[in-house]
């Protein structure tokens, strides 16, 4: 096995990686701000790629696609969480789990009866397509791209977070709702903007993964149980918790690939299992969280 | 970047809202219960409908041991009920032992399996035992669908088929629709007493103790690890027993009966029927295989419709089907 | 073993008849259990829900057509068929349930249907235990081994091993070096196998084979290692979405250019949901494309029938299954003038039609279906002359039991 092999096989991994984490910090922002476990996070994921498909195909451009369909089925994120989020607050915390669970059957089935069950084309945009040589191989131009635009949200949310004061409040709100109330803080509009925003990246990551899968109802149930796996593994409500461990699950599925190919899968597994004996919670969660 | 500390849901986690209704039925709940349940082929659109009722519900009792009354969160019961399933028709069909001897090595299996998944997951909480539940049954699932020699991989287990069951000299058509209604229901019947037993035992009363308050069960001297490690083994044990009975029912074990989905079932099974009551699961299986059924006859889009409901009943009716009805039922005996 | 089927049955429908009395306090006499008179039952399960929405859809309406030109014909002296359709949702417990429903309750006198292996599997094992009439609708080696078997199963759709036949002796040349991607579960690996075998005799050259777990939606990982391999071919031997999902991500690493994509089977529906961009050029196998009317009398007729009661829509692969499965039982049921069991086996194995495709039969050890396998190429774009335009027949290959693997093979003893 000779190292050009091995390099490439781990910046796969990191591209792999990339859509992980997307889906990885919508699932852990809400988590940590709002406690609640969004189990329709998977469903929003494929709202997104269809969301994209319908912009594609309305305005006939790539670009506007990519920001529409974030935008549109993140204010969709602010009507569930005002309509059925909202009353669920104060009550236990499975509560919004059964919730979410229904609720992601709703939107996967109404996919279907509009856009058919079978899955509908995305083509790579023009200027995406074709390979790219990074030194130590070729890669897709459009999973470089994908990269790209995951590290600018990153650094965006990143900015956002620490040098601003909607960032400042959003940090108090996560440490302690209660006090925040006291200073006159919309807690409530707090919450409604966060659900907003996690369910926005989702829906970015949607758009993003369309034009390298197939955009098709189902696609995603499967991407959430890997989310799942991520957030835990780098804590739930940890953001830079998110991000590491995206990464290191996209690299250990694509190690594992390469040696075991047929074990990828339980690879992922097998290293939260790990990882949560040695960590109870998590790479960097904290103790008490989520419990 | 870190979000720590307290958030509106979590905190109330342990506030009495999943705690039990305390059940007036009382000591007539077994009875009543076995009583309705002789009728119930009557009151469904088909016999082999009833059965899988037998079987889901016994599989929602025996989550809600775990989840209802210690509020441990498994999102891993599909690796118990599947190892019930697994062992049971690997021993008949591959060992060609009898159906009582296949079933008992079935639970026994699933017992051993759900001690070795409590040793390593009883010692994390809330959402973090939820994942370490689910990893560890994502890699029994693996490993079943890799041991395709023994398990039939994708393809599921078959080859095992019981047409006749009996003791000695005696035995019934098991093929027989109503027979084998039942026979399930004797051993589903068996499993309702024994569960009933355990939560009026002084162990259902420590179990209790320890979900309402840890810290005062812990002064109180009780052992809180073993405690949580012995409810999920019996948890296990009624989940294994429902396993074997699937495979005996439907004679084949499909590799899905290990998966996620499956879990996710117990965990939607109980809380549709409501968390912490006696019933409650039973209810949610019946309510949750009845909806299917009936309205995927009539409707292709019926995820559309089952989905809607459920989120109408976290938002209507939160204590669940049977949970929200006890509270009326002491509303109304209150008057 | 029909013999004691059939008193478990009366004595069934006894026990039934008078706990319903006792229950309900009923109407009527007990109905006797799948009568030899009235409607012609035929019980149709498929995964209407779930990813294989559109072709189970598509097995139906071919279904209904069959059943349709039976009765319109006067069904069998007067007695009509019946088709009745559930959702098994594509999951074999569920499949089991609604079989065991259709035989018990409905009595059904015959199940056709399923969309996976592991479904069909378990639907025959439900049939076969109460020496009830199966006929498979969808790819499977196993169904034909000596283990699954029973007289009472019949498997009307192809297996891997004659489409990855059809599609190697087509595609592999002399000398040429082939890699392999397969998905990791029965169907994966019969596939991987079938084009094996009869790769060998070609003689190319096997230059890795590399698994990957079922239903994964990301084939990055395994890009680097085929890229490594440079092979001539590149046989991809998984189904439906895998298979979409796998071919994009092949072509987006720029695979397709210095290798020739390959597949056991091309599906219809799934060349619509991707692109033809995606999909151009690459070679697979199927039981049917509308496409081959223009040389084929019966596919004419049947594709005009199928026009006729759909607004013009046409057949897809999957969905003949469902014609030529209904039209071949019923055939058989009028052979053999009525519903019974042994008398419609008989007729069943003695049966030549020609429905659809050209001319078929069940082979007598195995019940497989021998049939003509067409080998198909995804159209360019700018070649397809309608939206249904979609593939070019390379070869018609013929029903041949030689390219079948023998019956001593599937472990079947020699009559």
């Amino acid at each position: 096995m000779d190292l050009q092999l091995i390099s490439l096989q781990l910046f796969s991994g990191i591209a792999l990686g990339a859509i992980l984490i997307m889906l990885a910090l919508g699932l852990s922002i809400i988590f940590g701000i709002l406690g609640v476990v969004n189990f329709a996070h998977g469903s929003f994921f494929m709202v997104g790629a269809y969301a994209g498909v319908f912009f594609l195909g309305y305005t006939g451009n790539f670009w506007w696609a990519l920001l529409l369909a974030p935008l549109v089925v993140g204010v969709l994120g602010l009507g569930v969480e005002r309509l059925l989020i909202r009353p669920l607050y104060g009550r236990p915390v499975d509560d919004p789990i059964l919730l979410t669970f229904g609720l992601s059957y709703v939107l996967v089935e109404g996919v279907r009866i509009l856009f058919g069950t079978d899955g509908v084309p995305f083509d790579t945009p023009a200027a995406l397509r074709g390979v790219t040589n990074i030194g130590i191989g070729y890669f897709p131009t459009y999973r470089l791209f994908v990269i790209g635009v995951v590290a600018v949200v990153l650094v965006a949310l990143w900015l956002v977070l620490e040098k601003t004061k909607v960032g400042l409040i959003v940090r108090a709100g996560a440490r302690d709702p209660q006090i925040m109330r006291v200073l006159g803080v919309d807690i409530q509009k707090l919450w409604l903007v966060v659900f907003g925003i996690g369910i926005g990246l989702a829906a970015l990551g949607g758009v993003l993964a369309a034009p390298m899968r197939t955009v098709n109802p189902e696609m995603g149930n499967f991407v959430l149980s890997e989310a799942f796996v991520v957030t835990v593994i780098g804590g739930m409500g940890s953001l830079l918790g998110s991000v590491v461990a995206g990464l290191l699950v996209g690299i250990v599925v694509n190690m594992t690939s390469l040696v075991a190919p047929e074990m990828a899968t339980i690879a992922m597994f097998a290293f939260m299992a790990l990882v949560l004996l040695v960590r109870p919670h998590g790479l960097f969660g904290k103790p008490g969280f989520g419990t | 970047m870190e979000m720590a500390a307290s958030k509106p849901m979590t905190k109330i986690a342990t506030a009495p809202a999943a705690a039990p209704r305390r059940e007036r039925l009382g000591r007539w709940r077994v009875p009543l219960s076995i009583a309705v349940l002789c009728v119930l082929p009557w009151l469904l659109p088909s016999k082999a409908l009833a059965v899988n009722v037998l079987i889901y519900g016994l599989y929602a009792m025996g989550y809600n041991l775990l989840f209802g009354y210690t509020g441990l969160l498994s999102f891993g019961h599909a690796a118990l009920f599947g190892t019930g399933a697994y062992v049971t028709g690997i021993a008949i069909g591959q060992f060609g032992t009898n159906w009582f001897l296949g079933m008992l090595a079935g639970v026994i299996a699933a017992g051993l399996m759900a001690a070795a998944m409590g040793a390593l997951s009883t010692r994390t909480r809330g959402i973090y035992f939820a994942m370490v539940t689910l990893a560890l049954a994502q890699l029994v699932y693996y490993v079943a669908l890799q041991a395709s020699s023994w398990t039939g991989g994708e393809n599921g287990l078959r080859g095992f088929t019981v047409s006749k069951v009996g003791i000695g000299p005696l035995s019934v058509d098991f093929l027989n629709p109503i027979v084998k209604y039942y026979v399930v229901l004797a051993f589903v019947a068996l499993a309702i007493w024994t569960l009933s037993r355990i939560l009026n035992s002084p162990f259902g009363g420590v179990v209790e103790a320890i979900r309402e308050n840890e810290t005062r069960a812990k002064a109180c001297g009780y052992d809180v690890v073993r405690t949580r490690l012995l409810a999920f083994v019996l948890s296990g044990l009624f989940c294994g027993l429902a396993g074997t009975l699937s495979a005996l029912h439907l004679a084949i074990v499909p590799l899905d009966s290990l998966g996620y989905m499956m879990s996710g079932q117990a965990v939607m099974m109980t809380m549709l029927g409501g968390v912490g009551t006696f019933f409650g699961p039973f209810i949610g299986a019946l309510a949750f295989l009845v909806m299917e059924d009936v309205l995927s006859l009539w409707t292709a889009h019926w995820q559309l419709f089952l989905g809607a409901i459920f989120v109408a009943l976290v938002l209507y009716m939160p204590k669940g089907i049977w949970g929200t009805g006890l509270v009326w039922f002491e509303r109304w005996r209150g008057r | 073993m029909t013999q004691t089927t059939k008193q478990g049955l009366s004595r069934r429908s006894l026990i039934k008849g008078t706990a319903s009395v006792a229950a309900l306090g009923v109407l009527g006499a007990p109905r006797i259990a799948r009568a030899d008179e009235g409607p012609i039952k035929i019980g149709f399960p498929v995964p209407i829900t779930g990813p294989f929405g559109a072709e189970a859809k598509d097995q139906v309406k071919s279904a209904e057509l069959a059943v349709k030109q039976f009765n319109a014909a006067g069904g069998l002296n007067g007695r009509l068929a019946e088709l009745l359709v559930r959702d098994d949702k594509l999951n074999p417990g569920e499949a089991a349930t609604r079989t065991l429903e259709l035989i018990e309750k409905d009595k059904a006198h015959f199940i056709v249907g399923a969309l996976s292996s592991a479904v069909q599997l378990s639907v025959n094992e439900v049939t076969r235990a109460r020496g009830v009439i199966y006929i498979s609708i969808s790819q499977s080696d196993t169904i034909n081994e000596a283990k699954d078997f029973s007289r009472f199963t019949f498997h009307e759709a192809l297996n891997p091993q004659m489409t990855a036949g059809a599609v190697a002796r087509h595609a592999f040349k002399k000398g040429q070096k082939v890699a392999y991607l397969a998905a990791d579960y029965a169907y994966g690996h019969e596939m991987l196998a079938a084009f094996k075998r009869t790769a060998a005799p070609i003689g190319v050259e096997t230059v890795g084979e590399v698994l990957h777990p079922f239903g994964a939606p990301d084939y990055s990982a395994f890009m680097p290692r085929l890229m490594s391999m440079k092979a001539d071919i590149l046989c991809i031997c998984n189904f439906g979405r895998d298979q979409a999902n796998s071919i994009k991500q092949a072509v987006d690493f720029g695979l397709k250019g210095p290798s020739k994509i390959v597949v056991p089977v091309l599906l219809h529906n799934q060349r619509l949901a991707s692109s033809p961009d995606v999909f151009e050029g690459v070679v697979g196998g199927a039981n049917y494309y509308w496409g081959i009317e223009d040389h084929n009398a019966s596919a004419k007729t049947f594709n005009d029938a199928f026009r006729a009661a759909y607004n013009g829509a046409i057949p897809t692969d999957y969905g003949t299954y469902g014609y030529t499965a209904v039209r071949s039982l019923l055939m058989a049921v009028k052979e053999a003038g009525g519903t019974d069991t042994d008398k419609v086996i008989t007729a069943l194995e003695g049966l030549k039609y020609d429905v659809a495709k050209g001319p078929q039969s069940y082979r007598k050890c195995d019940h497989q279906s021998v049939q003509s396998v067409f080998v198909i190429e995804s159209k360019k774009k700018s070649e397809m002359k309608t939206d249904a335009d979609l593939f070019k027949v390379l070869a018609t290959e013929a029903g041949d039991p030689a390219t079948l693997r023998s019956c001593e093979q599937l472990g079947h003893k020699p009559s």
